[in-house]
């Protein structure tokens, strides 16, 4: 039971972290492989914040959020926009974007590595027990599960239920149809890739409350947010929660279970029964 | 056959006896600088023929690599060296076998990030066996050299390029290169495309991990967190990339003056090295699509069009 509990704490801020990659991907259509780097200068800035001048990595959000925002806008436009106008079909865009957002991981860690050094960090923030159904939880677990819960609830509604969202989701369904009924796609794109990278980095500033991270983990979650994407099929918000939720509780099973340097393990077994069975994803149905 | 190919196999042969003398020189930095580059050398030539004509680009050299040094570091003392190569061969080509059968069939994005882990996981699984088993990692002690190691990748070299050579010319070949324009047509003009894809990558898998097994007695002690060290697949694939696939020499183009760098900056500067990677991903997509081979065609076809009229 406890162990379940543990695996959904640690599936919703996963799901918060996917939910920022299939943004990107399912509407930018740009596979994001920075996605990890950009969570670990999230964690990096409540980090610095928090030990420096003892700021809420909860109040830290409202920060990171439209500075990441900002950022990544200006990524897709300086960087990724050429690539899309020049590629002549989605497959070279697709090398291209892999390449380019490689580099972009690498130099990332690079100067994360420069400025920060290669160590550890961590801090201690809200580290006191709280029982359920008679279990000892982290508090600071069970925090960030509520706050991931809250920004994906809010995130769906606001995809499902608004004029923007629908915006969005036209352009994910099919960025062609999107522009025959007056949707401007490539502003559209670039504030969908924006506000993917805003929530991954918000992701990163909840996950840095309990998890230990270094400038160089960024790409084990870019990793396992692909692994939940595809697993929840691209561009499906319903099934990137579904997804993230069978990973965490999957990690941790075998975590708890078996051995915890097995967890990449854990996911690529889940990710191989995907490809095998389900390449479509959990809900996706399959394209003619 | 015809005249030219004797010429440029002769050419090539030539080549390589030149670059077999390297060791007589005596000189021990210039002979191990000599095994990085050849080892890069097969290494991103072999990536080449399997990602240059497809545009999928793997990130699996690692794997490979580590499975071929960990069949040679396993059993090294139960059976005799020779035997090894061929066995980390199979051991190769099958785990590309068993990756390509369950991605290839799917997009490109599936494969490159099944394969950007592939490296990783398997680590886990060896580490994770290795605390089972209550070791923790295994001597590689043998006699051989440095100018064996090397020659043995040289000889590898010259196999690599000739079945690159061979695989250009053949029906497969020629496969690939549709399936790497529009794979749609490749299918309907009846290409079996998924398998003609697995059958290259098993070629590139194999020989990487022959070169893991060859490398395996360079490193004497081998553990997870060497053998599977994922900075190389990113090494190859720039090499190769900045060299360019188009042709069977682009990747060396790129290996030769890419490993130089390396050395110099992780000499000097060791924590700069991840800068350095991601600052020429960026370089090769933005300033040289094509690598050195595009480069040189491009400036070729543009004295071209300037009609040399003599």
């Amino acid at each position: 039971m406890d162990i379940i509990i543990t695996g959904l704490f640690l599936g919703g801020t996963y799901a918060l972290i996917a939910m920022g990659l299939n943004l990107q991907y399912g509407v930018a259509r740009i596979m994001n492989l920075a996605n990890g780097e950009m969570l670990v200068v999230g964690a990096f800035t409540a980090f610095a914040l928090y030990s420096g001048a003892a700021v809420s990595p909860f109040l830290t959000i409202f920060i990171v959020a439209p500075v990441a925002y900002l950022l990544n806008w200006l990524i897709y436009r300086i960087m990724l926009r050429p690539l899309v106008t020049r590629a002549k079909s989605r497959g070279m865009l697709e090398q291209d974007a892999i390449l380019t957002t490689f580099g972009l991981s690498f130099v990332m860690v690079g100067l994360m590595i420069w400025v920060f050094g290669g160590d550890y960090f961590s801090y201690s923030y809200l580290a006191r027990p709280v029982v359920l159904f008679g279990d000892n939880y982290g508090l600071n677990r069970l925090s960030a599960f509520i706050g991931a819960v809250i920004l994906c609830t809010a995130l769906y509604i606001w995809l499902n239920h608004s004029r923007a969202g629908m915006a969005i989701r036209a352009v994910a369904v099919s960025p062609k149809s999107a522009r025959l009924v007056g949707i401007d796609v490539p502003k559209l794109s670039a504030r969908a890739f924006a506000l993917g990278g805003a929530v991954t980095a918000v992701g990163g500033a909840v996950i840095s409350t309990f998890l230990t991270l270094d400038a160089s983990t960024g790409v084990l979650f870019t990793m396992k947010a692909l692994i939940i994407v595809i697993m929840g099929g691209v561009g499906d918000v319903r099934g990137t929660i579904v997804a993230a939720l069978v990973l965490g509780v999957g990690e941790t099973l075998v975590a708890s279970l078996i051995d915890p340097g097995l967890t990449l393990a854990t996911a690529y077994a889940l990710f191989i029964l995907i490809l095998l069975f389900r390449p479509q994803g959990l809900f996706g149905r399959k394209s003619a | 056959m015809r005249r030219k190919d004797w010429q440029t196999l002769g050419f090539a042969a030539l080549l390589l006896l030149v670059a077999a003398l390297l060791p007589l020189t005596g000189d021990g930095y210039l002979i191990s600088l000599g095994v990085s580059i050849a080892m890069y050398t097969v290494l991103a030539t072999s990536w080449a023929l399997f990602s240059g004509p497809t545009h999928y680009i793997s990130l699996a050299t690692a794997a490979f690599f580590g499975v071929g040094s960990y069949v040679t570091g396993s059993w090294i003392e139960i059976i005799p060296y020779w035997a090894l190569l061929p066995i980390a061969a199979v051991a190769g080509g099958v785990l590309a076998a068993l990756v390509g059968l369950a991605t290839l069939r799917l997009s490109g994005v599936y494969f490159v990030i099944f394969s950007l882990g592939l490296a990783e996981m398997i680590r886990q699984v060896v580490t994770w066996y290795q605390n089972q088993t209550g070791h923790k990692g295994t001597y590689v002690l043998t006699d051989m050299t440095d100018s064996g190691i090397y020659w043995q990748l040289l000889g590898l070299a010259g196999l690599v390029y000739l079945a690159g050579w061979a695989i250009g010319r053949s029906r497969l070949g020629f496969a690939l290169r549709i399936i790497g324009e529009d794979e749609d047509v490749a299918r309907h003009v009846g290409i079996n495309t998924a398998l003609s894809k697995v059958a290259l990558f098993v070629v590139s898998g194999a020989v990487a991990a022959v070169v893991g097994a060859i490398i395996a007695p360079r490193y004497v002690y081998i553990e997870p967190a060497i053998a599977f060290a994922p900075m190389l697949s990113f090494q190859v694939v720039i090499m190769a990339l900045l060299g360019g696939t188009g042709r069977l020499w682009g990747p060396l183009v790129g290996v030769v003056p890419f490993t130089l760098l390396w050395e110099v900056i992780s000499a000097s500067f060791p924590n700069q090295t991840t800068l350095l990677l991601g600052l020429s991903f960026l370089v090769i997509v933005y300033l040289l699509p094509g690598g050195f081979v595009g480069l040189y065609d491009r400036l070729r076809a543009r004295r071209a069009l300037r009609g040399v009229p003599a």
